[in-house]
């Protein structure tokens, strides 16, 4: 954990669960594929030092595609393997907070593989909402191979090359309440 | 521990049941291997068919599969591909696709061709098969090429290498089932 340099309040913030966001994108062939997990948790804590730590939980099994047999592949041991592995994890090692810009280190856990990732974004706020509460928003992008991670599906294409990229782009929007 | 072996050949005299009758021979203690026998009775897969649980022959499979801890196929080479109604059987099987009873679950894919090359393709078309469905599929191959010459006249394996290999394979498949077993029991504790 690092002192910030530009302090977020002290406090315990967490997400309300409606209004934040757990995405990725991969190149599919052509286009860039996008899909979202329908339910996470995240908070963050920052003590009277202005140290920050975050920690987030994904249930994989709330992962959100166009296509159900789709998302029950994403379930299966060529991907996710949601039976064994319930859970992604993230754990920040350090926050560094430079105006409106932060830089997050930390450990990323998917399938049971933890990897050391740094993710890059901004925070915005705090502000008080129309109900009197303090909300503050965190949002930040890395980009991983999810090789790394065990999620190894692929298939070739006729003529070289293969369907589905190596590199996933992790992207979280996070509104957060002031507990 | 239970290991259902499912024969992709409907011939009497099939090498790949025979392969199956030898895998059960080769089991650790502890672990017992069921052939299931109702492939031929099992209709072409129609989404319009597949009613509260399907036709009865589908109902008795998906049971099986349900049942056994671990799936060991066994499978002739067809035009370079797995036989149709071992196909058909699996997508009876893998159907709905999120709550499947392969979801999963070990499986492994070994193969006899009377031909050079002991169904290899067949089994890497098995292999790819069962990842989509949702099965936790080992990652293990058995060609057993030139069946014709590698079982006696009661149709027992009477190859010891192949044995020795069948039983690896079969091993393999059995600690898959025991790890799976042990991962769920620790998140259920």
């Amino acid at each position: 954990m690092t002192a910030t340099a530009t302090a977020i309040p002290a406090g315990t913030y967490k997400d309300d669960g409606v209004h934040s966001t757990a995405a990725f994108a991969v190149k599919h062939m052509l286009a860039t594929f996008r899909g979202a997990f329908g339910r996470f948790s995240a908070e963050l804590t920052v003590d009277e030092d202005g140290r920050a730590k975050l920690v987030g939980t994904v249930p994989v099994d709330t992962v959100i595609v166009k296509d159900e047999n789709l998302a029950a592949h994403l379930q299966s041991p060529e991907f996710f393997d949601a039976e064994q592995h319930p859970e992604i994890r993230f754990e920040s090692s350090e926050i560094a907070v430079d105006g409106s810009s932060v830089t997050l280190a930390g450990d990323l856990t998917i399938k049971g593989h933890t990897e050391r990732v740094t993710a890059q974004g901004s925070v915005v706020g705090p502000i008080e909402d129309p109900f009197g509460n303090v909300k503050l928003g965190l949002q930040f992008e890395t980009v991983v191979d999810r090789t790394k991670f065990g999620l190894n599906w692929n298939a070739p294409l006729p003529k070289g090359g293969f369907i589905l990229a190596n590199d996933v782009t992790l992207s979280v929007d996070l509104e957060l309440l002031q507990g | 521990m239970r290991v259902l072996g499912i024969s992709g050949s409907l011939r009497r005299g099939s090498f790949n049941s025979g392969l199956l009758r030898a895998a059960a021979d080769s089991l650790p203690p502890g672990a017992e291997l069921e052939v299931f026998d109702g492939l031929k009775a099992i209709p072409p897969y129609d989404a319009d068919d597949d009613l509260e649980g399907g036709p009865e022959p589908v109902r008795a499979l998906r049971a099986a599969l349900a049942e056994a801890d671990a799936v060991l196929i066994a499978t002739p080479e067809y035009n370079a591909s797995l036989p149709g109604v071992l196909k058909n059987a699996l997508d009876w099987a893998s159907r709905p696709h999120a709550t499947n009873p392969l979801r999963g679950k070990p499986a492994a894919v070994v193969g006899a061709s009377t031909g050079m090359f002991g169904a290899v393709w067949a089994q890497a078309e098995g292999r790819k098969v069962l990842a989509t469905i949702g099965a936790r599929v080992v990652d293990a191959e058995l060609p057993v090429a030139e069946a014709d010459e590698r079982f006696d006249a009661e149709g027992r394996l009477a190859d010891i290498e192949i044995e020795e290999r069948l039983g690896e394979v079969v091993r393999e498949l059995v600690a898959a089932a025991e790890a799976r077993a042990e991962g769920l029991a620790a998140r259920a504790a």
